[in-house]
């Protein structure tokens, strides 16, 4: 075994054996010391896990969120890219619409929950069209500060060899600035789950954040520690295939640093 | 020299000449444009708002604004965002006390890292929002367990970015130090420590501004008082001029909290700022 | 008399890895500047760290007055080839009193003394500035004038001026040179520059291309200073020097090559 290898192989016992640890402790507390309705063991949670599932509503419920997200995401990155490029290339644009930018940044999408509500009910175009304006927000923003950072040097070596507005704009403007619409949508993805999860939380019935909101209902703490965990598997596996696959897609589009962020 | 877009943390856009499109935009009048398409869009707010749709759905500017008098006068705004910033004050505070140090820790020793990696990377995509339940749950549905809420959000975004800021930790910087024979506790200290204050400023003003969102959104679901319960509380009745003067408060707390961040910063904490 | 003495080093980074560095020995008198020369990658950096002891060697070892390098010391201060070693968050002054501070120096004695050091590098007035707000001349300077705060008898600088523009490195060439015959401290001196080597070493040592790299040649430059850049005897002393880093250049080149 490589020393690299061995470096990696103890790397991974340690996670092994705080987990372990963890859950050991967690198993042992929840029996002696609290009251298990409130702080369920694992034991406990694993069982109403396997029933779940095996009345497929764990399933159910974890689609439904996904579901959303993706298509929540997948509307709110299509307008995002686009406006932000339309932001990023035409100042006209940009100034009409920066006013809003600088607002409803900081207006979060949790916030048009009870609105939306309101206006279009509890269904699944309430959430898509909250997770689309989560999405849309941070990827445009992204998007347009990649189009304002394009190396001059690059725009200016395409002019010397003749390149059109078209050409420039198509062959050295988007391509220098997919790095950045994938850390915005990277970004965004993340902002996703919580206004997911809020959406589901207050109106909804069905998916995650629902399964967590019912733990109350049936006063069954089991569900909301499963809820959670779920969403935070999603959330790993998500991001997970996001790098990925945007690494295998785009990896000419970058050094290498594609749509990686430090958070 | 400022520029506005400071505020978008952009560089300073130079008016590009984008070729073809000669269009030169002095500053007064991006001010002015930008003025120009602000007005535009209220006045199409009001116009829409009374005619297209039943206003009662889609309260008009002038509404909205009448509903946030109302609530200044009774004194309601006041309160609520009073008990909603001192529950993200109290929240970010202990996240920020225990994700500094826990941040460098990690950072700096290995073993405590990878104790407590697994869970940092995996609660790390658990939005907080999710945890109000539990939190209910377990501490009632008083202030703890929206304090809990925020604590939970800023304590990753702090403990994140301090683990990145001792990672970015000049070699070098550390080197000299060694050179000049400082000890362990004067190589943390001098060295490590300042060299980190950058990002955990970062973390901490990312974990401010997500705060607010988790704090609504825990006053959704389990709050007697707080501006997430305003807007809620209005959705509900019916009030939505109410709504959406409690959503404008929002907005404009989130801008006033960031600005003031920065300027404190600025204003304390420049010489720890990231270089621009 | 040899002040610093390298006994048969061998250097790699890892087990699996190349020899960096073999059989290297190398002998500097006290109070002289040694420059060393060489190819790229040959591993002139890493000699400057085990000496430094960032790196401890894989075999054999480094003395200084007799004694075992056993890590860092304040004996030996490196200046490094980027200025990331300044702390950004402290002034210029701030940066220089560092070393003093460590040692537990009174404020007013530390102020004094890296005032001194600044003035002696041509940096009075800007003492309140952060390294941020210097230019890169500005900052190598401060690198040098916290080593000479500190009086250590070793400097070793690691390509010093190689991130500067042309006419800033000749200035501080000029000036370095002046400071090591005002101080006579020792100094390893790293460079590409064959010119920069003649002009402020005693002795320059050629080093071969890696790996398993040793020092090919030592030239001694025997030309009073201060030193003159365009004389005859300067221009054979680059001929010199130039003919044998040359070959091992070459050597990496059809190296690089065959790898093709």
């Amino acid at each position: 075994m490589t020393r690299r290898g061995a470096g990696r192989a103890v790397h991974i016992l340690g996670y092994a054996v705080s987990v372990a640890v963890v859950l050991g402790l967690w198993e042992y507390l929840s029996r002696r010391a609290i009251t298990p309705l409130l702080f369920p063991s694992p034991l406990s949670t694993l069982r109403v896990a396997i029933g779940l599932a095996a009345k497929g509503q764990l399933q159910a419920d974890l689609f439904a969120s996904l579901g959303r997200i993706l298509a929540g995401f997948a509307l709110g990155s299509v307008l995002g890219v686009a406006g932000g490029v339309l932001m990023g290339a035409f100042r006209p644009v940009r100034l009409f619409f920066e006013p809003y930018l600088q607002f409803l940044r900081f207006l979060p999408a949790l916030a048009w929950i009870p609105a939306v509500m309101l206006w279009v009910g509890t269904g699944e175009v309430a959430k898509i069209v909250l997770l689309a304006y989560t999405t849309v927000f941070i990827v445009a923003l992204n998007t347009m500060v990649g189009v304002t950072r394009v190396p001059r040097n690059q725009v200016r070596a395409a002019r010397s060899f003749g390149a059109t507005r078209a050409h420039i704009f198509f062959l050295v403007t988007i391509p220098a600035t997919v790095s950045y619409m994938l850390t915005g949508m990277r970004l965004a993805m993340g902002n996703c789950f919580m206004t997911l999860v809020a959406a589901e939380l207050v109106a909804s019935d069905s998916g995650l954040g629902y399964l967590i909101f019912s733990s109350r209902q049936w006063m069954q703490t089991e569900l909301a520690f499963i809820g959670i965990f779920a969403l935070g598997v999603l959330g790993l596996i998500a991001d997970q295939a996001f790098q990925a696959a945007s690494g295998w897609l785009f990896w000419r589009y970058d050094g290498g640093s594609l749509g990686r962020t430090t958070q | 020299m400022r520029r506005r877009s400071d505020v978008l943390d952009l560089d300073p856009v130079s008016p590009r000449r984008w070729p073809g499109i000669r269009v030169l935009i002095p500053r007064s009048d991006a001010v002015a444009g930008s003025a120009a398409s602000v007005l535009a869009v209220v006045v199409l707010w009001q116009v829409a708002s009374t005619s297209w749709v039943p206003s009662i759905l889609f309260p008009t500017p002038l509404q909205t604004l009448h509903g946030w008098a109302a609530m200044v006068r009774e004194g309601v705004l006041l309160y609520d965002v009073g008990v909603s910033l001192g529950r993200i004050a109290i929240g970010f505070l202990l996240g920020t006390l225990i994700g500094v140090p826990l941040g460098i820790a990690m950072g700096l020793f290995r073993p405590i890292a990878v104790v407590l990696e697994p869970y940092v990377q995996f609660f790390r995509f658990v939005p907080p929002v999710a945890w109000i339940i539990p939190a209910i749950l377990w501490f009632g549905i008083g202030e703890t367990s929206k304090i809990f809420v925020i604590f939970y959000t800023t304590v990753f975004l702090v403990l994140l970015n301090t683990m990145a800021g001792v990672a970015a930790i000049a070699r070098n910087q550390i080197r000299s130090a060694r050179c000049f024979g400082a000890s362990h506790w004067q190589l943390f200290l001098w060295v490590s420590f300042p060299a980190t204050m950058p990002y955990v400023l970062t973390g901490m003003r990312l974990g401010m501004g997500n705060s607010f969102a988790a704090v609504v959104g825990a006053e959704f679901i389990a709050a007697q008082a707080g501006l997430g319960f305003v807007i809620i509380e209005s959705g509900t009745w019916m009030a939505t001029d109410r709504m959406f003067a409690g959503m404008l408060t929002l907005g404009l707390l989130g801008i006033l909290a960031d600005q003031l961040f920065r300027a404190l910063s600025r204003r304390w904490a420049s010489r720890y700022l990231m270089p621009s | 008399m040899a002040y610093v003495t390298f006994q048969e080093i061998d250097f790699r980074y890892g087990l699996p890895g190349p020899l960096i560095i073999r059989g290297f020995n190398l002998e500097v008198r006290r109070g002289e500047f040694m420059a060393l020369v060489g190819p790229s990658g040959c591993g002139k950096t890493t000699v400057l760290n085990i000496l430094a002891g960032f790196e401890t060697p894989t075999a054999g070892e480094v003395l200084v007055d007799d004694r075992p390098v056993r890590g860092p010391e304040r004996d030996r201060i490196v200046i490094f080839q980027e200025p990331d070693s300044l702390y950004p968050w402290l002034t210029a002054l701030e940066n220089v009193e560092f070393p003093l501070r460590v040692l537990g120096v009174s404020r007013s004695e530390r102020r004094a003394r890296a005032a001194e050091a600044l003035r002696s590098v041509g940096l009075q007035g800007h003492e309140a500035k952060h390294p941020g707000h210097l230019s890169g001349g500005m900052k190598q300077r401060v690198q040098l004038a916290r080593a000479l705060v500190l009086e250590a008898p070793i400097v070793l600088m690691d390509e010093p001026f190689a991130a500067l523009d042309a006419q800033t490195r000749l200035i501080l060439q000029e000036e370095l040179g002046q400071i090591a015959v005002r101080t006579q401290r020792t100094i390893l001196f790293i460079t590409h520059d064959i010119h920069e080597a003649i002009f402020l070493a005693d002795r320059v040592g050629v080093m071969t291309a890696g790996p398993d790299s040793t020092i090919k040649k030592i030239v001694e430059v025997e030309l009073q200073r201060p030193r003159v850049r365009g004389s005859a005897a300067f221009g054979e002393l680059y001929e010199q020097i130039n003919q044998i880093l040359s070959e091992e250049v070459r050597r990496v080149l059809r190296r690089e090559d065959s790898l093709l």
